[in-house]
């Protein structure tokens, strides 16, 4: 699978470090070249300096080829703009997002994009942990 | 009309203050605390001190009421979640955004942003007009420069001189809208002859309009 991991954050380098070694095809953008130092050893991807929610950087990751997106930059509103270009503009089949504050969720209904908000599944699997 | 405004910085006080000379209900959603007070003060509007791409600020700003948004900050991914969050959310029907970088035209547009004020084209279209031919002037764009009014002064070196408007030859696309000759304005039929000194104000299509000043100008 060619998968694109956006932000190379803690989140991001993480998940693009564990994609890389089970064997799959990884390109990582980060606006900061600084972060790819996140990436380990078993990292053997691509990695493009760049701002994502310009149409250059997209196109010099092949966008287009794209089978799954992963954004994780710490910006909500640069997520969803990433997310909608690449589910509505480039029709990749899997895009996923990280979401921060979980009240922006609105902005995804009826989108095909799945979130994943660390403030949820953080607090249902603490609930579920003290009450069951 | 009920308009919220969001971020922006001088722009949105003037805007603010013509729109409200207009008799429109404005509110404002600005980041910043001390230009919120003194908006506040200046201003006979509802003023909220917030972020407008949070649910909380539109709600405050009486969203489910506008009839329109104005998403006018420096960051484009925060224009385009303001407008779509105040159409999702709060189902405002119009909704209008600056974009910073140009490119970003077309993909608000495709994601349902209704009008886009691409500022950083319109400045170097409306430059470039002016520093190509000084006789030619662009007055006005229309849908976001789909469509030009632009008056052209024909100068002595004018090929067009002594013609009658059906002798010259311009490109198909080109609407002659009047002729303004000293005090008088001339409605111009097929057999209105052009004089040096007329300023003649034309429709162009932007692709058209170069060979339309060539043709009147002569350049």
């Amino acid at each position: 699978m060619y998968i694109v991991v956006i932000g190379c954050g803690r989140s991001g380098s993480y998940l693009a470090n564990q994609l890389s070694k089970a064997g799959e095809d990884v390109v990582v953008i980060d606006k900061k070249f600084g972060s790819f130092d996140r990436l380990s050893a078993e990292f053997t991807g691509f990695t493009i300096n760049g701002d994502a929610t310009e149409i250059e950087t997209l196109k010099s990751a092949k966008f287009d080829k794209a089978d799954v997106v992963v954004i994780t930059t710490d910006n909500d509103n640069v997520n969803a703009m990433i997310a909608q270009i690449a589910s509505e503009l480039y029709q990749i089949p899997k895009v996923m997002v990280r979401l921060l504050d979980p009240e922006k969720e609105v902005i995804y209904h009826n989108l095909n994009v799945i979130t994943m908000s660390p403030t949820n599944l953080l607090v249902d699997k603490f609930t579920r942990e003290i009450i069951g | 009309m009920r308009i919220i405004m969001v971020g922006g910085g001088k722009v949105i006080y003037y805007l603010a203050k013509n729109f409200l000379a207009k008799g429109y209900q404005v509110s404002i959603v600005n980041k910043d605390n001390e230009y919120c007070k003194v908006l506040a003060r200046e201003l006979n509007c509802l003023v909220i001190n917030g972020d407008g791409s949070k649910p909380d600020a539109l709600r405050q700003a009486e969203a489910d009421k506008a009839d329109a948004i104005l998403s006018l900050t420096g960051n484009d991914p925060d224009n385009l979640f303001i407008c779509q969050l105040a159409q999702k959310e709060f189902g405002v029907p119009k909704t209008f955004s600056v974009v910073n970088n140009p490119d970003n035209e077309k993909i608000f547009k495709e994601l349902g942003v209704e009008t886009i004020f691409n500022t950083t084209k319109l400045i170097s279209i409306l430059i470039e007009q002016r520093v190509e031919v000084a006789d030619v002037n662009n007055l006005l764009s229309i849908e976001e420069g789909r469509i030009n009014i632009s008056q052209v002064i024909l100068q002595k070196s004018s090929p067009v001189l002594g013609k009658t408007l059906k002798e010259i030859n311009l490109p198909r696309d080109i609407v002659f809208g009047c002729i303004i000759r000293g005090e008088e304005v001339v409605i111009p039929k097929g057999d209105t002859q052009l004089s040096e000194g007329d300023k003649v104000l034309i429709i162009t299509l932007p692709e058209n309009q170069g060979e339309a000043f060539a043709a009147l100008s002569g350049e």
